[in-house]
């Protein structure tokens, strides 16, 4: 097994540090644009005149959103990998969804957050039990701790990324359920249907939100390199471990403690 | 097929005669399904009118913890002696031996679940509107369950974490039937106005998926 | 065939692997005319294993235990009673004993349920892991003929033992692991 970076303090390189930057760049870049540059839902009442909407509330639109796109890419990821460790049996694809569940465990919690957050002056509640959506979601980041918690204990690797793999490809079942709850469950939810589908939502706002999907990507990306790197170089030092420790047993194969084991005079 | 069946026998009777001479079931988890139910009882204090309204979701709840101990129980009984290595050296099929345990984990579940009817029939004042509903749907969700356990028993198997990892692995999984089954029996308690027989439908669905499922990823676990 | 070696020689995997149970991760391997790295399973019916561990069911009987071991090994049930009483019987176990649950039985006694449940299945490889250890004189004894039973019925033992004299007196190959390796080889079919 090779190093892939050059350093074995860390795992960065030219490459992802540039990739780190301009990441950086592009979340004060939205963090701008989503908190200051755009406007907050203001609309007349039709009838009474007065001003309703979500006002400021809106803006965490381009978090929680570009946020839970990026947790479907993580998971679908992780699953994807799974099915593949299954098949061809390569670390790669192990330390894959190995990392791929993890980032996507993050930003599900933060979707989570930010949604509940979000729904608490919109909706009026921090969760809403019998929303299809949330219901849905709950139970897929629950699945991944669980998976996550699986990764932790002390197992064969091979034996642990088998069973891992098959908890990754029970759990990803629910991802479509989430995706289309609000299609499918219209009345049992709080949420709107597709955001870009349905809802006109014009220039600074879009181009604000396509931003949120970039930026977050670049942070899935930049984040999912560095957790790869780390559960490889993870998997590398084990190996290391066990070769040194056979190396060891050979050492044992000549001299006299053998001979002395078997009962034999030198 | 006849011997995947007749090898599923096998062992589903070998767990079951196990549990009829160490009595696991009897005297450790029924009591413990109802104290799960006077506990509730307890914490939510209230008159037996609300207690009726709960009732189908309280005793699924209850269900599913005693679900957990008869998957931990028969999964130690393979590991105590390792058993375990004793039947891959057998030549059992992997799915029989799914199936037989799963079964076995079934029967044990329909004995709580009757325990548990009656349990809240006393204490929540609960009754059986629709005893067809209510048997078809006890019978599929025990079936759901008994086999996601059973599948999920194998993955936490053999790390020295078993009794702590199972319910984190488990129980998300079991959410949705928790969900179907407590709508099902709020039909067939008259808890509430809803179709019971669509959801029953649903976790017949999980079911056969779980049970399919289990008996083709079962082998993969247990090898080495 | 002995092996013998220092702990942590590797001798428990070498079994193992001979038993199908362990993948060989390189080079190849047969036994009984199956490669195990293509298919380990279909070795294992034809082989017993007797490790550290008893494999028996605490909560069941010693009747119970190797009447459900023969028929999970394919016998049918009539043909396993049969077997099972010789068995039990060469095994030394006093009849009082076979309905008694196995958690009331000694730490030998058990250990001889154990080979009897396996012998009912007439394999023609036998793997024995310290098959001694923790048996009294006569438990010892049961053992060693159980060996030469074995071998006169044609099969073959693996018996892995720090119990060199008694081993050897039975005239084996004798083969020296350690390290992982096989150091010395007193030679016999492959």
């Amino acid at each position: 097994m090779t190093n892939p970076t050059s350093s074995v303090a860390t795992t960065g390189s030219p490459g992802s540090r540039a990739l780190g930057l301009a990441t950086l760049l592009g979340l004060v870049g939205l963090l701008v644009l989503a908190f200051v540059l755009t406007e907050p839902d203001v609309r007349i009442h039709p009838s009474t005149g007065q001003e309703i909407g979500q006002f400021d509330a809106v803006r965490l639109l381009y978090l929680h959103v570009p946020m839970a796109v990026i947790t479907y890419v993580a998971y679908s990821l992780a699953a994807f990998a799974s099915a593949g460790y299954l098949i061809k049996r390569t670390p790669w694809w192990d330390v894959t969804a190995h990392a791929a569940a993890e980032v996507g465990t993050v930003f599900c919690f933060l979707v989570l957050v930010t949604g509940s957050i979000w729904g608490r002056p919109v909706w009026n509640t921090w969760w809403e039990w019998g929303d299809v959506r949330l219901m849905t979601t709950l139970i897929l980041f629950l699945m991944f701790v669980g998976y996550l918690a699986l990764r932790r204990t002390a197992a064969d690797p091979r034996v642990q990324a088998r069973r891992a793999a098959v908890v990754a490809l029970v759990a990803i079942v629910d991802l479509p359920l989430v995706n289309r709850s609000v299609e499918w469950w219209e009345n049992r939810t709080l949420h709107q249907k597709s955001t870009l589908g349905e809802l006109k939502i014009e220039d600074l706002t879009l181009f604000t939100l396509m931003i949120g999907f970039l930026v977050f990507l670049m942070v899935f990306a930049w984040l999912l390199l560095h957790r790869f790197r780390v559960g490889w170089l993870t998997l590398a030092a084990g190996e290391h471990q066990v070769a040194a420790a056979i190396k060891e047993r050979r050492a044992e194969a000549d001299g006299s403690e053998v001979a002395s084991a078997v009962g034999e005079t030198s | 097929m006849k011997s995947l069946l007749s090898e599923a026998w096998l062992v589903a009777s070998k767990d079951l005669r196990i549990e009829a001479r160490s009595r696991v079931l009897t005297n450790q988890v029924a009591p413990f399904a109802v104290l799960v139910l006077v506990l509730f009882g307890f914490a939510l204090d209230a008159d037996q009118r609300t207690l009726r309204m709960f009732a189908p979701g309280l005793f699924w709840v209850a269900v599913l913890l005693c679900l957990l101990l008869a998957v931990q129980r028969s999964s130690a009984v393979e590991s105590a002696d390792d058993a375990a290595t004793g039947l891959r050296m057998a030549g059992l099929a992997p799915a029989a031996v799914f199936l037989g345990k799963s079964a076995a984990i079934l029967v044990q579940l329909l004995v709580l679940e009757l325990l548990l009817t009656a349990g809240i029939i006393v204490f929540y004042g609960s009754s059986v509107k629709n005893l067809f509903l209510w048997l078809i749907a006890g019978l599929v969700t025990a079936l759901a369950v008994a086999a996601t356990g059973t599948l999920y028993g194998a993955l936490a198997s053999g790390l020295g974490v078993r009794e702590t990892l199972l319910p984190i692995l488990l129980l998300p999984v079991l959410a949705p039937v928790l969900i179907g089954a407590t709508r099902a029996y709020d039909d067939a308690l008259g808890a509430a106005a809803v179709d019971g027989w669509a959801w029953t439908g649903l976790l017949a669905m999980f079911a056969v998926v779980a049970s399919t499922l289990g008996a083709l990823a079962y082998g993969a676990l247990v090898e080495d | 065939m002995l092996l013998q070696g220092p702990n942590g020689a590797g001798k428990t995997t070498l079994l193992r692997l001979c038993a199908g149970l362990v993948r060989p991760e390189s080079g190849q391997a047969q036994v009984l005319g199956h490669d195990l790295s293509v298919d380990g399973r279909a070795v294992r019916r034809q082989v017993a294993m007797l490790g550290h561990a008893t494999g028996l069911y605490e909560d069941l009987s010693v009747a119970e235990n190797v009447s459900f071991w023969a028929q999970a090994a394919g016998l049918d049930k009539s043909l396993a009673a049969q077997r099972a009483t010789g068995a039990l019987a060469r095994m030394g176990l006093d009849e009082r004993l076979l309905s008694l649950p196995v958690s009331r039985l000694s730490a030998g006694q058990r250990r001889r349920a154990s080979l009897a449940a396996l012998a009912v299945r007439r394999p023609q490889l036998w793997l024995l892991d310290e098959p001694h250890a923790g048996l009294d004189q006569t438990g010892r004894n049961v053992v060693d003929e159980l060996i030469s039973d074995a071998v006169a019925a044609g099969a073959t033992v693996l018996v892995a033992s720090h119990e060199l004299d008694r081993v050897r007196s039975l005239n084996p190959r004798v083969v020296t692991v350690a390290g992982g390796l096989v150091v010395k080889d007193t030679g016999g079919p492959k």
